[in-house]
């Protein structure tokens, strides 16, 4: 059972062995990387090649580590006991069964994604240390304790929002998603467009690899957004030649609004290609 | 196995722990590297490094390490594109663009004439590459991108590895370099380096429902809902930023200017005032530094209490008698000297620190920049995500 990337995204080869390690040695697996180098998208994959369910757990400002096991619905079981209901007698018919619990009591071991964990509270990652390392935590209402069948192949994504504390980290595999080169990004558009044009994507490739190297750019475009500007250059039918068509004037490639999500960037670019066309 | 890379990890500054080096092993021992130097590398990179700050030390510990076992390497090829640039332009910009280390490596390539024609070469390739860049290169200079506008990666010099991918192993990339921890950071950084900087309080009007006290109410009244309401919480820290502006800090206005931005939408109680070079009797409202914006600085020792955290940005760069003699100051007369006001300053406010944007290598070639360092009892951090880290940590203690 190992993973080598599926018919629908690249993996490189670190990439590989950081996740065959963490699978093998049933370690969590910490994701990181600038935005749309497709960190939550590896965990979709890594379940589609091993044929393994998946459970997402996408945290937010508010989560809680304990929203990942169970919550007690108190204010349910009040509104039943006010209409005699019988089953309020069960505490345990208002246990809610958070993601960690499913992902511990699937009868496969199953893929659980835990996406964006650096949103949370600092202290949420702290709070889940115990579990994810014995995978196992106990239901304080119905004095039971919950083990993980199979353990589950765990991935971590972060945007770096905060520091990890370092009790966490060290539990983990940690992978740092690099920008893909040239290379690498040719290999991905084919997966996701085959049989688009080659000279429009090596045009497109050029622009796209120039406008990155800008100095001074606020944010570069991601791979996921140099995707969506193919797709529209593929829908507006534009040619490579357009593209090409790199004279003064037309500087700024079409479509741009694609790329650039920062009207400073657009300004930025607008008054090079300015210079550029005094010169 | 491979204890004395290990160690040399630590060395390095890469925080490995034990029990990280032990699931190394334990990965070894299941055979997940094969036998291939490449994918052993990836194995332990996953399982040693766990932030990508240290990506590049420990790429370079890698590579010392494992010497024996990779061929040198490669020359860079020696075809200088014949562009004429003048010598000493280059070299200024050398001088800004590269960093220590990779001046080192320079000197490794063949010394300074061989990194003014590689320079000079990538310059041409940079031109080829961004049409008119002739323009483009000219003006960066004086342009708003003067300061910053060239990414060193354009310039840089350890590019010259992925052209000879082939021959070149992973680890000698080094391409998490940008990744380091004093690379330049941005607004968002900031906020984030800023948010170490809370203490949650709850103040003013209670207009938050409190469940937990809410319920404990409601069951001592037996059952019948009692609703509690408390305040919401607030960051209650109070910041007085004292910023330097003009003369020596133009160059890092741009980085100020982030600073300042990223602080305001931080802190809810924020006071910001200015001064040049150095606090004296006067603090401005205003960076243009009117008179009628002026106050005096006892007015706001008076007004802001210690209760308040004090941080001074400034590159603390000044002549001597600016700080230290009387009627130093270069805007105006002042009675005391800098060094009195600064004393004064830093009696009323005991959590203080100061944020130099100037990289902290060069600080002590500065002497009022020693001094100042000094009478901050050491509280001077570098303007870098762990500059600002560690003041955020110290003013919090």
């Amino acid at each position: 059972m190992r993973f080598e990337g599926t018919d629908s995204f690249v993996a490189t080869e670190d990439l590989k062995v950081a996740v065959n390690a963490a699978v093998a040695l049933e370690r969590p697996l910490l994701i990181k990387g600038e935005p749309g180098t497709g960190k939550t998208v590896l965990a979709q994959e890594i379940a589609k090649a091993l044929h393994k369910p998946l459970i997402s757990w996408h945290v937010k400002s508010t989560t809680k580590a304990q929203q990942g096991l169970y919550e007690y619905d108190a204010v349910s079981r009040l509104r039943d006991s006010q209409l005699g209901d019988a089953r309020v007698h069960d505490i345990a018919n208002y246990i809610i069964r958070g993601k960690l619990w499913d992902a511990f009591a699937a009868e496969a071991a199953p893929v659980l994604l835990i996406d964006e964990i650096d949103k949370a509270d600092i202290e949420f990652p702290n709070d889940l240390l115990l579990e994810l390392d014995r995978m196992e935590f106990f239901v304080y209402e119905t004095r039971q304790t919950v083990r993980a069948k199979q353990r589950p192949i765990i991935v971590i994504t972060s945007n770096n929002e905060k520091e990890l504390p370092d009790a966490f980290l060290r539990r983990c595999f940690f992978h740092y998603i690099k920008f893909p080169d040239r290379e690498t990004m040719q290999r991905i558009v084919d997966v996701h467009y085959p049989g688009i044009s080659r000279l429009l994507l090596n045009e497109a490739l050029t622009s796209f690899f120039e406008l990155r190297e800008l100095p001074g750019l606020k944010k570069r475009p991601s791979t996921s957004e140099f995707l969506d500007w193919l797709k529209l250059l593929l829908a507006e039918e534009i040619g490579p030649e357009l593209l090409r068509e790199r004279n003064a004037a037309k500087l700024i490639p079409p479509l741009h609004g694609a790329l650039l999500k920062n009207e400073q960037d657009v300004h930025l670019f607008e008054r090079i290609a300015f210079m550029a066309r005094r010169g | 196995m491979f204890l004395a890379f290990f160690l040399a990890l630590r060395a390095a500054g890469v925080k490995a722990s034990l029990r990280e080096f032990l699931t190394l092993q334990e990965a070894m021992r299941q055979g997940l590297a094969g036998f291939d130097a490449e994918h052993f590398y990836y194995l332990a990179r996953a399982t040693l490094v766990k932030d990508e700050r240290f990506l590049d030390k420990f790429d370079a510990v890698f590579a010392e390490h494992f010497k024996g076992v990779l061929q040198p390497r490669p020359e860079a090829p020696d075809e200088v594109a014949p562009q004429e640039l003048p010598r000493e332009w280059l070299e200024k910009l050398a001088e800004r663009l590269l960093s220590d280390e990779e001046k080192a490596q320079i000197e490794a390539l063949g010394g300074f004439e061989k990194l003014m024609e590689t320079l000079r070469q990538r310059l041409a390739e940079q031109q080829g590459r961004h049409q008119g860049g002739n323009k483009w290169i000219g003006t960066a200079g004086t342009s708003p991108f003067g300061a910053h506008g060239y990414n060193p990666e354009g310039v840089r010099i350890g590019q010259q590895g992925s052209r000879h991918k082939s021959a070149v192993k992973v680890w000698d990339k080094r391409e998490f370099r940008n990744l380091a921890g004093d690379a330049e950071l941005g607004t968002r950084n900031m906020k984030i380096a800023l948010r170490r900087l809370r203490r949650f309080a709850r103040e003013g009007a209670a207009e938050e429902l409190d469940l937990a006290g809410t319920i404990r109410s409601t069951a001592r009244n037996a059952g019948y809902l009692d609703l509690q309401m408390v305040p919401e919480r607030h960051n209650a820290v109070k910041l007085l930023l004292l910023l330097d502006i003009g003369g020596s800090m133009d160059e890092h206005v741009h980085l100020c200017e982030q600073l300042f931005t990223a602080a305001s939408s931080e802190f809810k109680h924020l006071k910001h005032l200015y001064f040049h070079n150095c606090p004296y009797e006067m603090l401005w409202k205003d960076a243009r530094m009117h008179a009628a914006d002026a106050i005096p600085t006892l007015d706001v020792l008076h007004t802001y209490d210690h209760t308040w955290k004090l941080v001074f940005v400034g590159d603390a760069a000044m002549s001597p008698y600016e700080l230290i003699s009387p009627g130093g100051a270069i805007s105006s007369w002042s009675q005391e000297s800098g060094k009195t006001w600064l004393t004064r300053i830093l009696h009323t406010y005991p959590k203080a620190a100061w944020i130099n944007p100037v990289p902290e290598n060069l600080w002590q070639h500065t002497q009022t920049t020693r001094l100042i360092a000094e009478l901050m009892e050491r509280r001077m951090y570098g303007l870098t995500l762990e500059g600002l880290d560690q003041a955020m940590r110290r003013l919090m203690q």
